[in-house]
């Protein structure tokens, strides 16, 4: 352990930007979400209004969980946005993890630290420390905000400490995802397949009703964040499990790391064939080999979110019919379509959100070939830079179709069986999901606008989608003005199945995104590489 | 003779570094050409501005009779580059990388890189993330190698590799000589001095001296040490002659390279028992050049 001081003041100083970026982003986001709350919400009784509406509504349950008190407007803070926040404080946690552990690693710094008076353990203790106090400062922070804003001290401390368990938790998965494999990139998949399976089993858990399996959310340290009941009851108890699973992963990655050698990750590496497959043979062929594993990934997740979505459904249906006055309640918030529809219409919007994660990922896979110095030799051959860019972009546009067209399958197939017409369900799903590639489009054209005129600047764009998140999730919440809404793509998109497929904004969109693909590409074309 | 690589008054800025100031390279047909200069002088610079990766702020350069910037793709069909700093695919295993770059490149010549895979003694079979730095040059230099290109253009490619390594290269690097053009960034002196037909020095991103080995030689001055039958005679007085430490009848004396005849003579009238001469090494060319630039303790 010795030398885990001097490793934190370097993490600190190498992080002086990223790190006030995600604390004052996050208390910010909670703190302003918490004041516009209080105006909307000023009186009992519209609080009282949301909290019947909102609470019981099987789409709000799947999403973010139940809403425990809604006479609070803490209360309806901790069921707006705890979930959301807990899951950004989680990236936040297990990015800080990886970047402090096995990226160091993997790019040989960590290597020069070990050969100074550093102990074993010392890089993984200083990492953890950081994304431990890192969530600890948001958390209370959050707390100290809330009870500012006139909340109880209680449950200010019971959700922004909520908010801390998930960043603990994370900080733990993080740290032991980074021992398993050799590259940061597969440590940090592993870790956000952690979190996506955290987040499916409290959606299930939540919209399952009582007679289905609802203990699945106790599974989920996702779940915890809200079965801690925030300003309701303030189960204080729950955390204690956060930080119990918390030392036991540490604990494990501490073991890991004392039981392997420098570099090296727990799972094996073995020989590879010796000549290429004629696939990989052209810029694209590259490009497919570096996409396709995520592409695979991000196809069976969205998958099997569509589908634990699609079982729900049928639910929903069954919750309403036995509640005719909550029916007519939903019926008024969702316009003229099916109850049923509305709901698919407003998960099929998250599974939107998140296929934007992958394009984002998908575009940015070039600004990393190009500064990890990869790039270069190919472009040093007869590939031309059009052809280059394109390979992957290609898995971006296309690949977000594929994606989300699974979504649409997975939810298609299993609503389909529950209402017995699955020819007609798929078809309707498929093309209501498959109605966002638009949307998504406009998300990778941002991406790629960035990586050919400020390559250094690519990495922003998570800061484009992290807002479209926010002005989604909260902005109506909020009562934003419709401009500002409609600064996120996804706002135009047709609340589909049930509203009208409207072709006008999605061949807007498409005209939008297309033009800042051309003047990225365009500008890479004319840029300096490196 | 014609110029595979032809670069007058190349400058390329990066803020408020200028990185190349002017720089004029020719690089003949069927040569090997040594690029010397120390770190940061603008050598991987100029190399990526020949591979149309930089866009040059002004200069002209002519790359295979083409333009590097606007004919790159096309251009890039006929030449090999091996990178200072190789960087692989974490996934991908050697041998992938040597068919891959092969291929984008237009071909790959079988037998050579068998022979190559041979003779660098590199396991194809491993992944890119596992490979030392060493064996990464190796891969890109079996995949360069190999290839059907008539310019290959390597920046450092032995940094990395152990002596028996660099033989190995060197060797490899003589089968080319005539076939192809080769531009051999270093500054391994030695391996500049057993390979190339002619060098360009460059400094801060300007050419200082360019030319055969030879000629650049004449620039410079040749050691000479001997015993004398007699004692010396005469030899204080010529021209050119530098540093002449008289022991009895053992003398040591540099001489410029042009006045090495008139120096002999003088040694020969006092009789010669024995005799060695040294040709300046690069090292001495490379330091002349650089001599001035560390800095002076007194004026």
């Amino acid at each position: 352990m010795t030398g885990t001081l001097a490793l934190l003041r370097l993490a600190l100083r190498r992080d002086r930007l990223l790190l006030p970026v995600w604390v004052i982003g996050l208390v910010g986001i909670t703190l302003s979400t918490a004041s516009a709350m209080g105006e909307l919400y000023g009186t009992e009784a519209l609080r009282q209004q949301i909290g019947v509406t909102a609470g019981s509504n099987p789409a709000f349950l799947a999403m973010l969980g139940p809403i425990y008190d809604y006479t609070t407007i803490g209360g309806i803070l901790a069921w707006r946005w705890g979930v959301f926040g807990a899951l950004l404080i989680a990236l936040m946690a297990m990015f800080l993890v990886t970047r402090h552990t096995r990226a160091e690693e993997e790019t040989g710094r960590l290597e020069l630290i070990g050969s100074t008076v550093t102990g074993r353990h010392a890089p993984l203790a200083a990492a953890v420390l950081l994304s431990a106090l890192a969530s600890l400062l948001i958390g209370v922070l959050i707390a100290v905000g809330l009870i500012g804003l006139g909340e109880g001290a209680s449950g200010s401390f019971a959700l922004g400490l909520a908010f801390t368990s998930a960043g603990w938790v994370f900080t733990g998965v993080g740290a032991v995802a980074a021992q398993l494999t050799e590259s940061s990139r597969t440590g940090n998949a592993i870790a956000g397949g952690v979190l996506g399976v955290a987040y499916l089993l409290r959606a299930v858990g939540d919209a399952a009703g009582d007679a289905g399996p609802q203990w699945l959310t106790w599974l989920s340290p996702l779940g915890w964040v809200e079965l801690v009941q925030a300003f309701a009851d303030d189960r204080w108890w729950v955390l204690g499990l956060s930080v119990l699973l918390t030392v036991v992963l540490v604990g494990a990655a501490a073991v890991l790391v004392a039981g392997r050698d420098l570099t090296a990750g727990l799972l094996p590496t073995r020989l590879g064939p010796a000549r290429a497959p004629a696939s990989l043979g052209s810029a694209f062929g590259l490009a497919w080999r570096l996409q396709r594993g995520m592409l695979l990934g991000w196809t069976l997740s969205l998958f099997v979110l569509g589908a634990v979505y699609g079982a729900v459904a049928r639910a929903v249906e069954d919750m309403l019919k036995a509640n005719p006055a909550l029916e007519k309640v939903m019926s008024q918030l969702g316009g003229s379509g099916q109850i049923v529809d509305v709901y698919l219409a407003s998960i099929l919007g998250i599974i939107g959100l998140f296929s934007a994660i992958y394009v984002v990922q998908a575009v940015l896979r070039l600004r990393a070939e190009e500064a990890d110095f990869r790039a270069e030799p190919v472009l040093a051959t007869s590939v031309r830079r059009l052809s280059w860019v394109a390979s992957h972009v290609v898995f971006a546009t296309l690949g977000v179709a594929v994606v989300l067209a699974a979504a649409g399958l997975g939810a298609g197939l299993v609503h389909g069986a529950r209402v017995g017409d699955v020819g007609g369900q798929v078809a309707r799903l498929v093309g209501s999901a498959l109605a966002h590639v638009p949307a998504v489009w406009v998300v990778a054209g941002i991406a790629l606008l960035l990586f050919g005129l400020f390559p250094k600047l690519a990495s922003m764009s998570w800061a484009f989608l992290v807002a479209f998140l926010v002005l989604g999730q909260l902005g109506p919440l909020l009562d934003l003005d419709q401009w500002a809404l409609d600064l996120s793509p996804f706002t135009h998109i047709p609340k589909v199945p049930g509203a009208d497929l409207a072709a006008t904004p999605l061949v807007w969109l498409t005209v939008v995104a297309a033009a800042f693909v051309a003047v990225g590409i365009g500008g890479f074309r004319r840029r300096d590489i490196g | 003779m014609t110029a595979a690589i032809s670069v007058s008054g190349l400058v390329k800025t990066f803020g408020p570094t200028r990185a190349l100031d002017g720089l004029d390279l020719t690089v003949r047909e069927g040569e090997v050409h040594g690029f010397l200069g120390p770190n940061g002088s603008g050598k991987s610079t100029t190399i990526r501005v020949l591979l149309g990766l930089l866009r040059a702020d002004a200069g002209t350069a002519t790359l295979l009779g083409g333009d590097p910037w606007r004919d790159a793709a096309a251009l890039h069909r006929r030449l090999a580059y091996v990178p200072g700093d190789v960087s692989l695919w974490p996934n991908l295993t050697g041998g992938e990388v040597i068919d891959l770059l092969g291929r984008l490149r237009g071909g790959l010549d079988e037998k050579r890189r068998k022979v190559l895979l041979d003779r660098f003694e590199l396991d194809p079979r491993k992944k890119g993330r596992t490979y030392s730095k060493g064996n990464r040059q190796k891969v890109a230099l079996v995949a360069a190698l190999a290839s059907d290109v008539e310019l290959l253009i390597l920046d450092e490619p032995t940094s990395g590799l152990d002596p028996l390594m660099e033989a190995v290269f060197q060797e490899a690097v003589e089968e080319e000589r005539g076939r192809r053009t080769v531009l051999l960034s270093s500054h391994i002196l030695a391996e500049v001095e057993a390979l190339c037909d002619r060098v360009s020095i460059i400094r801060n991103g300007r050419t200082v001296e360019s030319g055969t080995l030879a000629e650049l030689r004449h620039l410079t001055r040749t050691s000479v040490s001997a015993e004398l039958a007699g004692a010396p005679n005469g030899l204080a007085a010529l021209p050119g002659v530098h540093d002449l430490k008289v022991d009895g009848q053992r003398v040591r004396f540099e001489v410029d390279t042009d006045h090495l005849d008139q120096a002999l003579r003088a040694l020969v009238s006092s009789g010669v028992r024995t005799l060695t001469s040294q040709p300046p090494t690069l090292e001495e060319l490379f330091l002349r050049h650089y001599e001035d630039e560390t800095p002076k303790v007194s004026s």
